[in-house]
Parts: structure tokens; sequence; C-alpha cells
């Protein structure tokens, strides 16, 4: 079996929404360069739909997978729903991901939160900060157990 | 045109090795350690192999124990070698920080057991130097086991100097030679060495078969227990096709290894300047003491999976040492020795090219390489900080 379903492997080489975006209403950066993974997010509302998301990843081909298919599940939504979408959603739209791979899942989910938070900060818009739970700068979770393959 | 670039991951079985294992698989079946004529046949095309792999390494046949490939031959080097110290009240072991992990997982294995391990640094070259271990040679060291080329940097370590100095001070000296036999010259005795690992598959024999070198008077414990074979030293009925692919692809590695060496160095040279002329790029290891084909490079601002993937699209087989690759938090603890730091070590690329590998594939590679980097880069958060001034360029 592959490493990657096919539909990771297509957003992998044919990744959608990608690139920077000039006037972003809000832009949310996770992860960082030292565990190898960063998703940097923008999104563009109006009238608290998101009318255009673009996204920019350092990463494996599940990060970029993952930032691709979250984008397309966003795209067009009001904020209240792009803030309920779950790694799981992602994972699952993905036709799933390895289990060490999970955690990219998570992070594009934290990176469209990330990119709400920013919106929300920048244009002075009240919000209830429990609705983001964790802070989104935290680490996300790695997954320790899979041992290293070796020739 | 799909150009396999990995041969030091594995290499392809060699024509001239698969037609001399085939009699054994449907003809000459027989169990060398039986008495019957099929049997006795097996056991003369042992002795014929056992013979042929200690010629290409300079050693005595009764100094070649087969066993089921290089990681077990450096475990049961590693066990001896403790074995042999622990008799004496010695149970100090020095080895480095970028061994292949059937060295370092076995050497965690006898520290767990009340050995104590010194792991050399590599220094930035990725070489380890024969006064580093003089100075870590403890008057309870009984034994230095040090790998002779690494198997992601490429790079050579001096093994005669440190086995001239392990001599002196009358420690047992291991060295895993499974990226070097078949490349480089490998001669026991000029090096000096007790012990030596080799792995078929490395040099275009068969997978599951490899062989440990033990200097007679150098007596081994057994990893497996069993009957007789291998002179009491590895139980299980001999793997004879194997066996015999393995002799037929080191005589045939062997044979005009200078002129081959010469040739790879050449595709190595070639592909090394082209993949310098990547802005921000580095190659990993020492530039000279380097075995023939493996080239190591690191370039800014991406990762290595997603690179490995398009080179696969583009034709190219490689392998990385990046976290995503291992499938574990840290890039590859071989490049961390070298002190790269995390988030330039993710984005490394190895290259292993061999005596089958043509101008023509290198050009290919030359081509591919470039323009992956560059849609990666395109799409890197890390790159935008980079080429913007947030964050200053490591290397």
């Amino acid at each position: 079996m592959a490493l990657y379903s096919e539909t990771v492997m297509d957003h992998f080489q044919h990744p959608r929404n990608v690139g920077k975006m000039e006037d972003a209403d809000g832009i949310g950066e996770v992860g960082n360069a030292v565990c190898g993974d960063i998703m940097r997010m923008y999104i563009k509302v109006k009238d608290d739909i998101i009318t255009d998301v673009k996204f920019i990843t350092f990463g494996c081909g599940s990060a970029i997978a993952s930032s691709s298919m979250a984008t397309e599940m966003i795209k067009g939504k009001p904020i209240a729903e792009a803030l309920e979408l779950s790694n799981k959603a992602v994972a699952q739209a993905l036709d799933g991901l390895p289990a060490h791979k999970l955690h990219c899942s998570v992070l594009a989910e934290e990176a469209v939160r990330a990119a709400v938070k920013d919106y929300y900060d920048k244009h002075n818009i009240a919000y209830d900060p429990a609705i983001f739970g964790c802070d989104v700068a935290c680490a996300h979770e790695h997954d320790h157990d899979q041992a290293p393959a070796e020739e | 045109m799909y150009v396999y670039a990995d041969n030091a991951a594995t290499t392809a079985l060699s024509p001239r090795a698969l037609e001399a294992m085939m009699p054994y698989f449907t003809e000459t079946y027989g169990n060398a350690s039986s008495l019957h004529s099929p049997g006795q046949r097996a056991a003369e095309a042992l002795q014929t192999a056992r013979e042929a792999v200690a010629k290409a390494i300079h050693a005595d046949f009764k100094e070649i124990y087969f066993t089921g490939g290089g990681s077990e031959a450096d475990n049961q080097a590693i066990l001896s070698g403790a074995a042999i110290g622990a008799r004496k009240g010695k149970k100090h072991i020095i080895s480095t920080a970028f061994e292949h992990h059937a060295v370092l997982h076995t050497l965690q294995k006898l520290e767990k057991e009340g050995y104590e391990v010194t792991l050399l640094p590599v220094h930035e070259n990725g070489v380890v130097t024969a006064e580093d271990v003089a100075a870590a040679i403890r008057p309870d060291t009984a034994l230095v086991t040090i790998m002779f080329v690494n198997n992601e940097i490429g790079t050579v370590q001096p093994i005669a100097e440190i086995a001239a100095v392990c001599r002196e001070k009358g420690v047992l000296i291991h060295t895993d030679a499974v990226q070097a036999v078949g490349h480089i010259p490998v001669d026991v005795k000029a090096l000096g060495v007790d012990m030596l690992s080799m792995a078929a598959h490395k040099f275009h024999g068969p997978k599951g078969v490899g062989a440990l070198y033990a200097r007679r008077g150098v007596p081994l414990v057994n990893v497996i227990e069993g009957g007789q074979q291998e002179r009491g030293k590895r139980g299980g009925t001999e793997n004879i096709p194997g066996i015999v692919g393995m002799a037929a692809a080191i005589t045939e590695a062997t044979e005009h290894l200078e002129k081959d060496m010469a040739y790879v160095t050449g595709l190595r040279e070639k592909l090394i300047t082209g993949l310098e002329k990547i802005p921000h790029s580095r190659l990993n290891g020492d530039r000279e003491k380097r075995n023939p084909g493996t080239v190591n490079f690191c370039f800014e601002g991406i990762e290595g999976e997603g690179l490995l993937l398009w080179l696969d699209q583009k034709g190219v087989a490689a392998s990385s040492g990046s976290a995503c690759t291992s499938g574990s938090l840290d890039p590859s603890h071989v490049l961390l020795a070298l002190g790269l730091p995390h988030e330039v070590a993710h984005g490394s690329l190895r290259l292993s090219v061999d005596v089958w590998n043509t101008e023509e594939e290198i050009d290919h590679i030359l081509r591919a390489v470039p323009e992956v980097v560059d849609y990666l880069r395109d799409m890197s958060p890390v790159w935008d900080e980079l080429e913007r001034g947030e964050m200053p360029h490591l290397i």
C-alpha cells in the first residue's frame, strides 16, 4: 500500500489555493521550522464570509495536502463554520492520513483558527477568547511512537 | 527517464549474481550439513563462496562468518567485543554519534546492562579523528566501533589510523563497512581491524545476507543459537543462494574497483558541482574524504519529504534525512551530529549513485532538483521569511 491516499497525492501535486495574498484580512501562521512544518493561511472576509483563502506551507506531503484541503473546505463559508473545521474532518476529506502524519491535519485546523483570530484582532471585532480554546501558538502534538525507518 | 539514485539504501541485483544463485534454488537445494551428494554440493558452494568473500577483503576464509545481513553482523561484532571485554573487567565502549542504528541501538542495549558508552563527536566535516579515539580510550575500554563510510553523508573515516591506535592500546576495533565494501578498497590486513561487517545488497548482491569478518583469535558470541553452522557461531541452515550471490557480487564489484571508483567519482563531482549552484544549499560532509557515490545536500527553506515525493514524480529516486521521512520528530541523527540546526537538517537530500548510473542520468537529476527546490521554496513560509530578511539565512 502506498504511504498516501490518492486524494493526498492529488492535493500534494495540485495544491488548491496555494500562494501568498497581498491584501489579506487575516493571516495565521502555525507550527515551527524546528519541528519541520509551518503553515501560513491568508483569508479575505466579507460580511462574515470567507470569500478567498490562500496558503503557503513548509512541510511534508501531508502538510501540503492538509493545507490545500483545509482551504477548499472553508472557502466561501461563514466564519462560524470555518471555526468548526476539525482536524478529523480534514483527514477524512483526504481519505485518511498515516498515523504519524495526523498532526499535519491538526496544524491545518490551527492555521484556519489562527487566521480568523488575526482577522478579529486586526478589525477590533470582539470575541470570546474561549472559542479559540487552547492558544493557537501552542506547540502541536507530534507522534513520537514511530520508529525511524532504516536501511 | 527514471533514475535510481538511492544505491546507499539498496542496489539492484547484478545479473551475474542472479545467474550464480539460480541453480541453488531449484537444482542444488541440499542442506549444506547433509551427508548426501546434493548436500555436499551445497557445502562445496558454501566453501567456494566463503573463499571468494575472504579474498575480496584479504582475509582468510576461516575468518568469514555469514549472517542474515549487515545489522546482524554489527550486533554480533559489538556483543562479542563487549563479552570479551567483560571477561577482563572492561566495560567501556567507544563509538561515534552518527553510526547506523544497528550499532547505536546495540550500544544502548549494552548501556542498560551496565556498559559505559562514549560517543565521539564527528566534527562539522563528518570525520572522526584517530586523535579523538586515542584521547577517549581508557584502561577499561573493551571495544571501539566506528563505521568505515557513513551511510547518509558518505564520509570515509580513517579506520587504518584508528585501528593502529587501538592496537597500540590493546583495544578491539570493529568497523561497520556496509557502505564501503564493493565501493572502495577494503583490506582487513592493511586496515588492521579485528572485526568488520558487510551486507551483500549494498554492492548488487541479494538482500538478507551479509558477513562478519572476525580476525582469527577473536572469539565471537552467538546472536542466533542453533546448530554447528558457521563454526558454531551462527545457527540456522545456511542461505546458500544468498551466500553464492553475495560471493558473485563481491567478486564482480572488486574486479575493476579502481576503474569503477574513478567513474563514479566523476559522476559524483558532476552532481556536487551542479547542485552547489542552487543558492543557499550546502554539501554535507567533507568534500574530499567521501566515498565515490554519495552526495548529501541541504536546501534551506524546504522540507525533505516534499522534495523526495516531487523528485519521484520527476523520475528521480532519492532519500532524505528529514523528520517526516524518518517518521519521528527529529531529523536525521547524522545531520544533527554534524551540528546542523534542525530547520536546515529537515531540508536534506541524499543522492547515491554507482557504477550502474550514467552521465545522462546525472543531467536528468540536475534538471529535476533545482526545479523542485524552486517550486517548494515558492510555497514555503520559511523561504518567504528568509527572503524578506525576517530571518537570517543559515546556509
